[in-house]
């Protein structure tokens, strides 16, 4: 004590072992005794900078990488040095620019110490300020982002951030316009590298510079994947003894960040769980034992298909396919419009589509079956006429069918007659009413009575024509279809009928299905008004109802009344004047004979009527100047 | 998003002729085969092996009538069987036996299938349709003694009994039947006086199957209209509608409530099994697999209840057999 000794020795010592690599043996003792006393001693402290001092030059980077190395803290480095770094020339180029800028080896916790050591004294300050300087600089110059290690930039930047951590608002202010220059240029050599890393690091150092220079307004954020590097960067930033009255920039960094590592977590999992959540809170809604319903969207009602085309519908009619009910249903059901939907396709198959029809029997429990059938059989007649009327005729006179089956035959005739002769604008309502109007399947007097109001009717109408003149508008005109096909259905019905058949006498015991055919002729001689053929048709049925007239049958008698009514208002009345006087005197007088002398009513009705209209005939043909 | 209807597990194939009546016996001992009797309408009953899921006998007991109903009593080697021919039979099928042990001769000839409930060890009541047009007759088994014959009042016209349904609240407690009508009415009916306790109209066609719930006191019935049928039974022992669903198609075959009464499955004539819950009738899955109209379904009796499997027989000779909501 008290003298003034010279450590100089003790410095030669000292850096002649370090310099020799035999720092850390060395160092691992001195340093801490050296930490220990110098803790509260400034006598210490003072002989420790001496010792550091008179370390020769040539010796003095290993003592001071040494020093640097083993101590323990920064301010523990300060104690040790001194303002060694300011004093020394060859200390400042150690610490400010070998360590920093030649040397990347070192550790983290180095470069703590030494930035550390560099920001505890104010003189030392400056040296921090430039020394930020110049790693910004070597940061941003684009040769040394290509050229230089991955290493290296790691350690600069990692050299940046604490630099930045340690600076104060008021001395980063002063060189903030350096920063932002630097900044620039820097994120454009980082970005523009290839490695991934490199860009990483760049988008750090620059996010943690804009947010030090712009602590208030938007700040530089990038959009990168976190990783242990910047993770272990950004936490650079943070200043375990909090000298700096920064606030910890680590919070920020999260809410300025573009994925910070925690809520990334976070928003995975919810992603995942959100499945389950939601299924499970239908099921709690529920309440039903959480059972998860499958997916029954497929669950629709049964329906069979009907078929498209007649060909498909004809061969599930006639096909032994028991089976498929539903199917022949179907087909039954959506025969007609398919028939009127494709009058071409109909009319190649129409021949073999009314003979199906014809023998078509009720497999199931069907409803309105036979006004479906009916109304299929009139819809192939009125598409293709010729030949299904001239089919159906020979049917008719044909050995083994049923009465009903020969009866549906006129039915049918008369139906598509009617529907022939009607102009088209009528035809769309005559289908409604011919629902309602359908000939009965009963062989009662009904159809006969229909008739009959319908002749009533044509009397009527004819007769009041005359007197109040044309109260009707003028329908629109169309062709007769009824025209060219008129004979085909009429005269062929007329041909065969006293030709007995086996099973079938039309002049015999079948005198119903006769009844039934003198009224199937006379209504279609009355739908054969203003056709080229009427006047044959009524010379043939006046013929016919000639033969007949004195049939015993009532029901066959006034049909043939009918027939003559018909007659008599379809010819035109010089046809009938001119071709058939004679007839219709015979006529006449048997008409006659019937108003007086037949036992049924109707029958005496009729024949009045006839006398009428051929009063009428008379009286009208008299008027007009031959 | 919902899953798709999950697929069969496997598909039994061989009965040769539609398939009518299935009942599980999976509960055995440790070395039994889980099995599957399936009654098919050319007389035929299939045992099936589960394991190899292969025909292991065939029995032929119903002279080639169509079998339409099967239960086990007690264990798998006692089955009955009812038949077409008139006949219900019981079958000793131990050690590889396939005979014919006895035979009730119900002289009806309509297709209710009958109920049978133990009631005590070794005896059992048997409900069945009789000769007479509406009746029901409990038989006691095996002694084959009539316990009581339930006829409805003159002028109820009822029609035939359709299905039946023999229930105890507890094994000491009195012995019920609940049967569905041709005139679409369920009737609770009690055995030791012999009436009926209450009638609920719920149906506007004949009631085609019914299952009920003893625990919940409520029950389900099936027709063949869209409508299924919930009802419950109150304290004072009154059938009373709960609640009615719509399906999309009309028909049902039949319905069964699964034993752990979590979910019920039934068989439609639309060719589908639609499985619901039990608790609230969610509709929870349609299984679309069989061709032709499935007459019965049936939940097996594993004691595991992962294993458990639902199958179903249809007249497209297939039994589809089904693992759906194992893990509840």
């Amino acid at each position: 004590g008290g003298l003034d000794c010279s450590i100089s020795f003790v410095s030669h010592v000292l850096g002649k072992v370090c310099v020799h690599g035999r720092q850390k043996e060395i160092l691992s003792v001195l340093v801490p005794r050296l930490t220990a006393l110098t803790q509260s001693d400034c006598i210490w402290q003072r002989i420790c900078w001496r010792l550091v001092e008179c370390v020769p030059e040539r010796w003095l980077e290993a003592v001071l990488l040494g020093f640097v190395q083993r101590a323990p803290g920064a301010d523990v480095l300060s104690r040790l040095l001194g303002n060694l770094v300011v004093k020394n020339k060859k200390a400042q180029f150690v610490m400010t620019q070998k360590v920093l800028l030649l040397q990347y080896g070192h550790t983290t916790e180095v470069l703590q110490n030494l930035l550390g050591y560099l920001s505890l004294d104010s003189m030392r300050r400056a040296l921090l300020i430039k020394v930020l300087q110049d790693l910004l600089e070597t940061w941003g110059s684009s040769s040394a982002v290509k050229h230089s290690p991955p290493e290296q930039q790691h350690y600069i930047s990692r050299a940046i951030l604490i630099c930045l951590s340690l600076l104060k608002e008021p001395e980063i202010e002063s060189c903030r316009q350096e920063l932002l220059t630097s900044m620039m240029e820097g994120v454009k050599c980082h970005l523009d590298s290839n490695l991934p890393q490199i860009r990483r690091q760049g988008m750090v150092v620059a996010e943690s510079i804009s947010s030090r220079i712009n602590t208030d307004g938007p700040v530089l954020k990038f959009q990168y994947e976190e990783d242990d590097e910047t993770r272990e960067l950004k936490s650079l930033l943070v200043q375990t003894p909090p000298s700096s009255a920064v606030p910890s920039p680590l919070d920020n960094e999260k809410e300025e960040a573009g994925l910070p590592s925690v809520p990334e977590t976070d928003k995975r999992s919810p992603a995942a769980a959100a499945m389950k959540p939601g299924e499970e809170s239908d099921a709690e809604l529920d309440s039903d034992d959480d059972l998860i319903p499958y997916d029954m969207s497929e669950d629709k009602e049964l329906t069979t298909k009907a078929p498209l085309y007649i060909r498909d519908c004809m061969e599930v009619l006639t096909g032994s396919g028991s089976e498929d009910v539903d199917r022949w249903e179907a087909a039954v059901k959506v025969l007609e419009s398919l028939i009127r939907k494709n009058p071409a396709a109909t009319k190649e198959v129409s021949v073999e589509l009314a003979k199906i029809l014809l023998h078509l029997e009720e497999k199931t429990c069907l409803e309105g079956f036979v006004e479906l059938r009916q109304r299929a059989q009139v819809a192939v007649l009125t598409t293709d006429p010729v030949p299904v009327a001239k089919f159906l005729t020979s049917q008719f006179y044909s050995l083994n069918y049923s009465l009903r089956q020969r009866m549906d035959i006129l039915d049918v005739l008369v139906l598509a007659a009617q529907e022939l002769s009607c102009p088209k604008s009528h035809r769309k309502t005559k289908h409604s009413s011919a629902q309602t109007s359908c000939i009965q399947v009963l062989p009662g007097s009904d159809s006969s009575k229909d008739w009959r109001t319908v002749v009533d009717e044509r009397i009527k109408s004819k007769t009041r024509r005359f007197a109040t003149g044309r109260s009707q508008v003028e329908p629109v005109s169309g062709p007769n279809e009824f025209n060219a096909v008129a004979g085909h259905f009429f005269f062929p019905l007329l041909q065969q009928f006293d030709r007995p058949l086996t099973t079938f006498d039309l002049l015999g015991e079948d005198h119903l299905v006769l009844g039934r055919l003198v009224h199937t002729l006379a209504a279609l001689m009355y739908l054969a008004v203003n056709t080229v053929a009427v006047t044959a048709m009524g010379k043939a049925l006046l013929e016919f109802v000639w033969v007949l007239r004195f049939h015993t049958d009532s029901y066959v008698r006034q049909g043939l009344l009918s027939c003559i009514s018909s007659m008599l208002l379809s010819v035109p009345a010089e046809r009938l004047l001119e071709d058939m006087t004679e007839e219709l005197l015979e006529t006449q007088s048997w008409l006659g004979d019937v108003v007086e002398k037949d036992p049924d009513g109707d029958c005496r009705r009729l024949a009045l009527h006839n006398l009428l209209l051929m009063e009428n005939l008379k009286k009208k043909l008299s008027t007009v100047p031959s | 998003m919902a899953r798709p209807p999950p697929d069969p597990q496997f598909i039994l194939r061989g009965t040769g002729a539609a398939v009518h009546t299935l009942h599980f016996s999976c509960r055995g001992q440790e070395l039994d085969v889980p099995t599957l009797f399936s009654g098919s309408e050319n007389g035929l009953i299939h045992v099936w092996n589960l394991k190899t899921r292969r025909v292991d006998t065939a029995l032929d007991g119903h002279g080639r009538k169509s079998v339409y109903c099967m239960e086990t009593m007690g264990a798998r080697d006692k089955l009955l069987s009812q038949g077409r021919d008139q006949r219900i039979c019981l079958w000793d099928l131990a050690e590889g036996r396939t005979s014919v042990t006895d035979f009730v001769f119900t002289e009806n000839v309509g297709f209710c299938r009958c109920s049978l409930l133990q009631v005590a060890q070794g005896r059992w009541l048997m409900a069945m349709a009789s000769k007479a047009l509406e009746e029901v007759q409990v038989l006691e088994l095996p002694s084959k003694t009539s316990v009581c014959t339930l006829k409805p009042e003159v002028g109820a016209k009822l029609g035939m009994p359709m299905c039946l349904k023999l229930w105890q609240l507890s094994s000491d407690s009195q012995p019920l039947l609940l049967a569905g009508y041709e005139d679409g009415s369920v009737v609770l009916w009690n055995l030791s006086m012999g009436k009926a306790l209450s009638r609920l109209g719920c149906h506007q066609e004949p009631v085609m199957s019914l299952d009920f719930d003893s625990e919940k006191a409520r029950g389900i019935s099936g027709s063949s209209e869209k409508v299924l049928s919930i009802w419950s039974l109150n304290e004072q022992q009154n059938l009373q509608v709960y609640k009615t669903h719509n399906l999309v198609n009309a028909g049902i075959s039949d319905i069964t409530i699964r034993p752990d009464r979590k979910i019920l499955a039934t068989a439609g004539w639309d060719h589908r099994i639609r499985i619901f819950g039990w608790k609230k009738l969610k509709p929870l899955a349609v299984l679309d697999y069989h061709t032709a109209t499935v007459h019965c379904v049936s939940f097996s009796d594993h004691k595991s209840l992962s294993e458990r499997l639902l199958a179903a027989g249809s007249k497209d000779h297939r039994i589809s057999i089904w693992s759906i909501y194992t893990d509840t």
